[in-house]
């Protein structure tokens, strides 16, 4: 059994792979981060390979577009999804736009930049912040969100593998509270494709990341009161896989997105929109966008009640 | 009382004494030059030897510069193409650097460098290509005219967003350590790109990661219409190189000679050190900002003046090349009939040449369409259909 941190330590270095051009960095990477998640790197791949960096985003993110443009992996960590924002540029204007800007001249598609991100119960808006919704407006740079240490790893795998620049949110929640047996063995799942974790017929349920436990939770909860949910783990957000949504929501008639982001232009509005312009004739109700208020409250209560809040909404 | 103490970072030594710093020397830091006004080479400047071969092309490429910009700036006017910037008053920089480096030194330049890439082989038609944004522009007519890159001359596509390029240098750069190459990352930018915190971060990193790339900073005085006064209260941007534990240099930047010995010092220093230089060269950007910019309204045309003619690289390289007999002015009226010629053909094939097609809209996104733009294609062909009179027709659909 092994936590998504150990994963994603397995994720980033299976044998063979970091001697393959690839650069894991980042604040306080060296000595294994503050979430542990680059642990031993150092000793496997040495100071060369894994290193520490200033305390700097934009600096990071900058460096990491470089390494890639020489065809290296650049593995790059944002310590918190919450201190993103000083490399947006370099992310939007820089990454994303590399390789059209250039006529596929150059590219950066081997950066990955990973970030912790999400409600963790505790944290507050410095720290929990779930900033997704920002890079989804941007062609040309992916967005992974994994639900599960599993799907984290074969993810992880594949963003770095992908000739594109990706945006990789790791829910914090899943650090400490995700058990699940990991294959030890180098193994990718697809990006752009959503993955249905449960079948049901009366209503469709998409989110991403930690939400995935909740929507399961609460579709247990459901199944009591005899409603069928199906829930579709989206995985990655842009380019999203609007076609596995769409087939459901023709089956069910119903949808229902929740996310931990906040409610006004979050992602789920696109989804809806997206969802009502496919599917119109079949909608049996109106989409509802994000109205998870377990996690909104969550999102907005102070650090002490956020967790029993949680708990008692499960 | 101890004389000193270590602390994290190293040992320092301990004062009873309370003193600041000043903000500056009391000096400003001098400039490197090597030819005087009159193009005769200071004595004591240590300066590289240049061949004839080298000399005379530097200065070709210098006037090709000086006419390709006067030639392309006219163009804008006469709305030809969109948008034009011009290096007037600062070809030796772009040229004479150029001159100092290997082809497989790595690039990543701003806006105002085009002499790196005329130095380095892309022809004055690859420009007008460019500049017209036609099918025969390596960056598919995606971006305004002067966004050049090409791939082939280690010359990184320029992005307009100032000072992005330079963390990505030290990631180049580093790149290029761990390879072990013979080479190094040169990246340049102009006196405002320094405030912003990509300059800042860029120069941090480099040093910390001991990154083999060359800053070069054109300090011109202006940046649109923000004179230096208004950009820092530092002695320039060779003095904040020190701060970063970078080794640093101020140039003459309108001395191609000056400028050929400390770049080529700079290139040496930084492969065999494995260390980042910055090199500040005083300049002055003679033309307007950009063909969107009318510079007479916030700086004195005799101020211009005087920089164009008394101050101009051009003439004072020239005086030098000439008087070693390497030049005549049969040479340069024949250089100046030649280029012009070459400028006004390249323009007019660059303007015959079809339009990227529309598919072009959509590609280089990601490395293949996904299916939400291959939709949005989709529907734009549609639209097209229907209202093509609302399209423009030259766009091959």
């Amino acid at each position: 059994m092994l936590s998504l941190i150990c994963l994603i330590i397995s994720g980033g270095h299976p044998r063979g792979f970091l001697a393959n051009k690839a650069y894991v960095f980042g604040e306080d990477v060296g000595f294994g981060g503050v979430f542990r998640c680059t642990t031993g790197l150092v000793d496997r791949f040495g100071k060369r390979r894994v290193f520490n960096t200033p305390l700097c985003e934009q600096g990071i993110v900058g460096f990491g577009i470089g390494l890639a443009a020489m065809g290296n992996r650049a593995i790059a960590e944002i310590q918190f999804a919450d201190y993103i924002f000083p490399a947006f540029d370099q992310i939007v204007n820089e990454a994303a736009k590399f390789r059209y800007r250039s006529g596929n001249q150059f590219n950066c598609g081997g950066l990955t930049i990973r970030a912790p991100y999400g409600a963790v119960g505790h944290g507050g808006h410095y720290h929990s912040q779930s900033p997704e919704a920002f890079f989804c407006h941007v062609p040309g740079i992916k967005v992974v969100i994994p639900r599960s240490p599993r799907q984290a790893k074969g993810l992880l795998l594949s963003c770095i593998r992908d000739p594109n620049p990706v945006v990789f949110f790791e829910p914090k929640w899943l650090y400490r509270l995700a058990v699940e047996e990991v294959p030890e063995h180098d193994y990718m799942l697809p990006l752009s494709e959503a993955e249905v974790i449960r079948e049901g017929s009366d209503i469709t349920l998409v989110g991403w990341g930690a939400q995935l436990s909740i929507m399961e939770q609460a579709s247990f909860e459901a199944e009591k009161d005899g409603i069928s949910c199906e829930l579709i783990d989206l995985r990655t957000l842009i380019p999203w896989d609007k076609e596995i949504v769409e087939a459901s929501v023709k089956k069910t008639g119903r949808l229902l997105i929740t996310h931990e982001a906040p409610v006004t232009a979050g992602f789920g509005a696109e989804i809806s929109a997206s969802i009502v312009e496919r599917c119109f004739l079949r909608i049996e109700y109106p989409c509802n966008g994000p109205q998870c208020d377990i996690t909104r409250n969550i999102f907005h209560l102070s650090t002490m009640h956020a967790q029993t809040t949680r708990n008692s909404n499960r | 009382m101890q004389q000193s103490m270590d602390f994290p970072g190293g040992r320092v030594a301990l004062t009873s004494k309370m003193k600041f710093i000043f903000e500056s020397s009391e000096q400003r830091i001098p400039c490197y030059r090597v030819l005087d006004d009159d193009g005769y080479p200071i004595s004591s400047s240590g300066f590289e030897q240049v061949s004839r071969e080298i000399a005379v092309k530097m200065y070709s490429g210098m006037v090709t510069l000086r006419n390709m910009d006067t030639i392309f700036y006219e163009a804008q006017r006469q709305g030809r193409i969109s948008f034009y910037v011009t290096s007037f008053g600062e070809e030796a920089i772009g040229v004479a650097s150029a001159a100092a480096l290997s082809p497989d030194d790595i690039v990543l330049p701003q806006y105002r460098e085009p002499g790196v890439l005329l130095w380095r082989g892309f022809t004055l038609q690859e420009f007008a290509h460019q500049c017209f944004g036609n099918k025969a522009d390596y960056g598919k007519g995606r971006q305004m005219p002067i966004h050049y890159g090409s791939n082939k001359h280690n010359y990184f596509t320029i992005s307009s967003p100032i000072a992005t390029q330079l963390p990505q240098a030290v990631g180049v750069a580093y790149s290029l350590k761990m390879d072990k190459k013979d080479a190094c990352v040169v990246t340049y930018m102009g006196d405002g790109s320094t405030s912003e915190g990509d300059f800042h971060a860029s120069l941090n990193f480099a040093a910390v990661m001991e990154a083999p790339v060359v800053f070069i900073c054109r300090n011109n005085g202006w940046a649109i219409s923000t004179p230096v006064s208004e950009q820092f209260r530092s002695d320039g941007v060779v003095v904040k190189g020190q701060a970063y534990g970078i080794r640093s240099i101020r140039i003459d930047g309108n001395d191609a000679l000056a400028v050929y010995t400390a770049i080529r010092v700079a290139r040496e220093m930084a492969i065999s050190e494995q260390r980042p230089i910055l090199v500040e060269a005083l300049t002055y950007r003679v033309g307007h900002h950009s063909t969107s910019d009318d510079s007479t309204k916030y700086r004195p045309i005799e101020e211009i003046e005087h920089w164009k003619t008394a101050q101009n690289p051009l003439a004072r390289f020239r005086k030098w090349v000439q008087r070693n007999g390497w030049w005549s002015d049969e040479d340069e009226s024949e250089l100046h009939e030649n280029v012009r010629k070459q400028l006004l053909h390249a323009i007019q094939v660059a303007e015959k040449t079809e339009k990227p097609q529309l598919s072009d809209m959509f590609t280089d996104v990601y490395d293949q369409v996904p299916s939400n733009l291959s939709e949005q294609e989709r529907l734009l062909r549609e639209t097209i259909k229907k209202h093509p009179q609302d399209y423009p027709s030259d766009v091959p659909i």
